[in-house]
């Protein structure tokens, strides 16, 4: 299979960068060294090209109704130029993937980014389900049409302030507008997966690179703005409590619910969506397992698949993603273990090679700004 | 890129450098570190342990990867580098010098003509 490449590889690739494949993509996975670039983010700001992101543009008379069907959370709550954070559930309530829902500022368009390698899938999902129900909606995958930036850091929104033509500074959390950069219209959204303030850039991927370049070259407070991978993504993202697709819930691998996975604020369940029954049904049961947090408090690294072990050393669950936290300079892992075992404070091992080091849960996120 | 490659000793395909010096010094490559990234986690054997040369004698992770360490010659552990415990970044830092893992009491002279020279190792990572 050939890897899809975004469209400013040749210019990362100038500038040192190492690749990785991911959700089918070649991507950068570092720069400068993760912990650069991830203190940088934690410091200042950092630019991310995350064009392997799809996205998916839906409008029409019925755009509302097919968004509803097929999203947890409530479209119909969002005014033009809001974004909210959803899931993509099957029958069962299982996620398929989490996404962003973005209401366009012309209040018509809904465009949703679905994780990397996944737009063809929920493409096809999106116009399968409006011909079954007969809905009036026009579905266009642009995942390749559009380049997407992610500049992050205390210093992103006043970075991204200076260089467009619109006052970003006044944008709020989770919402979208228009603005150009170099006279490259983009949408800009204060949105992000670092946990620190930021803005998102979504622009044609034929102005990909002015836009990249203006962005790289801007001096924040004399200070620069540091390239960063997804290597660095990773370990912000985990030190943030956000969820990977394909990673902490995979439907084939390991399904898991938007509560089990301790999102159920991207929950309505007042809305008619595909998987609602389900998970109205666990909502009045509880969940069993739950996605939790902790911290190894001996030497170690917890990583994706290990085994978490309770006390009397019997199997409870699995790390679906750990690192050592640059920020805190101590290994942080998570995974869903059962609610008995999800208090704050709770001891529990996770065994890394053979051996049980000792780890103790935390609450989500780990780090906050 | 280019790395740095020290004359003063010979290489194993998986990017373990050996000095003898009297006792044997073992650590990994330039090469290695860069590829490997920031690392963050080093696991060694204890003084007193044996070697035959192609074991794993630990592990070394960084925060993208986890790798295993094979030792290029046999002999016992004389040493451990204890300051890559709380230090793993010296790695990073000086991989041919403080970033060294192991002192290693050869078993065997003979087992270096095994190695690759400075130049052939060269050739592997360009």
């Amino acid at each position: 299979m050939a890897l899809r490449t975004p469209p400013l590889r040749e210019l990362h690739a100038e500038r040192g960068a190492k690749f990785t494949e991911f959700g089918g993509w070649d991507m950068p996975v570092e720069f400068d060294g993760i912990r650069v670039e991830h203190e940088a983010v934690r410091s200042a700001a950092g630019l991310f090209d995350v064009s392997h992101m799809g996205e998916i543009e839906v409008s029409g008379a019925d755009a509302t109704a097919l968004m509803n069907r097929l999203t947890t959370n409530d479209v119909a709550a969002l005014a033009p130029g809001d974004a909210q954070y959803s899931a993509i559930t099957n029958e069962a309530g299982e996620m398929i993937d989490d996404t962003v829902v973005y209401l366009l500022p012309d209040g018509e368009t809904y465009l949703f980014v679905p994780n990397a390698g996944g737009d063809d899938a929920v493409f096809e999902r999106w116009t399968d389900h409006r011909d079954e129900w007969g809905l009036d909606a026009v579905v266009e995958n642009a995942t390749e049409e559009y380049a997407m930036f992610a500049l992050q850091g205390p210093d992103a929104v006043a970075t991204a302030a200076d260089l467009a033509d619109a006052p970003l500074a006044e944008l709020g959390r989770f919402s979208v507008r228009e603005a150009s950069v170099d006279g490259v219209g983009c949408l800009v959204a204060r949105t992000g997966y670092t946990g620190e303030d930021g803005v998102e850039f979504l622009l044609p991927t034929t102005d990909a690179p002015t836009v990249w370049e203006t962005l790289s070259d801007a001096e924040p407070e004399g200070a620069t703005v540091q390239p960063c991978g997804l290597g660095a993504r990773d370990t912000l993202r985990i030190e943030a409590g956000f969820l990977l697709s394909g990673q902490d819930f995979d439907v084939e691998s390991d399904p898991r619910t938007p509560f089990e996975a301790d999102i159920g604020f991207a929950v309505d369940l007042d809305t008619e969506f595909v998987g609602r029954d389900a998970l109205a049904a666990q909502r009045e049961a509880g969940v069993e397992e739950q996605f939790t947090g902790f911290r190894l408090t001996e030497r170690g690294v917890p990583r994706h698949g290990y085994d978490i072990v309770n006390t009397e050393n019997r199997v409870v669950g699995e790390v679906t993603s750990g690192t050592m936290s640059p920020t805190l300079d101590e290994p942080i892992g998570m995974g869903y273990i059962p609610v008995e075992y999800a208090d704050p404070g709770t001891n529990l091992r996770v065994v890394v090679r053979g051996n049980q080091k000792n780890a103790r849960v935390q609450t989500l996120p780990f780090y906050e700004p | 890129m280019s790395f740095d490659i020290r004359d003063d000793r010979r290489y194993r395909e998986t990017h373990e450098w050996a000095r003898p010096n009297g006792a044997v010094r073992v650590g990994i490559t330039d090469f290695a570190q860069d590829e490997l990234g920031d690392v963050v986690f080093v696991e060694l054997p204890e003084a007193g342990d044996e070697l035959t040369a192609g074991d794993e004698f630990g592990v070394i992770e960084s925060i993208k990867a986890v790798s295993d360490l094979y030792a290029p010659v046999s002999g016992e552990v004389v040493a451990v580098n204890e300051e890559l415990f709380d230090a793993p970044e010296l790695v990073n830092e000086d991989p041919f010098g403080d970033g060294w893992m192991l002192k290693l009491d050869p078993a065997d002279e003979g087992e270096f003509d095994d190695l690759l020279s400075p130049a052939a190792y060269r050739d592997q990572t360009e």
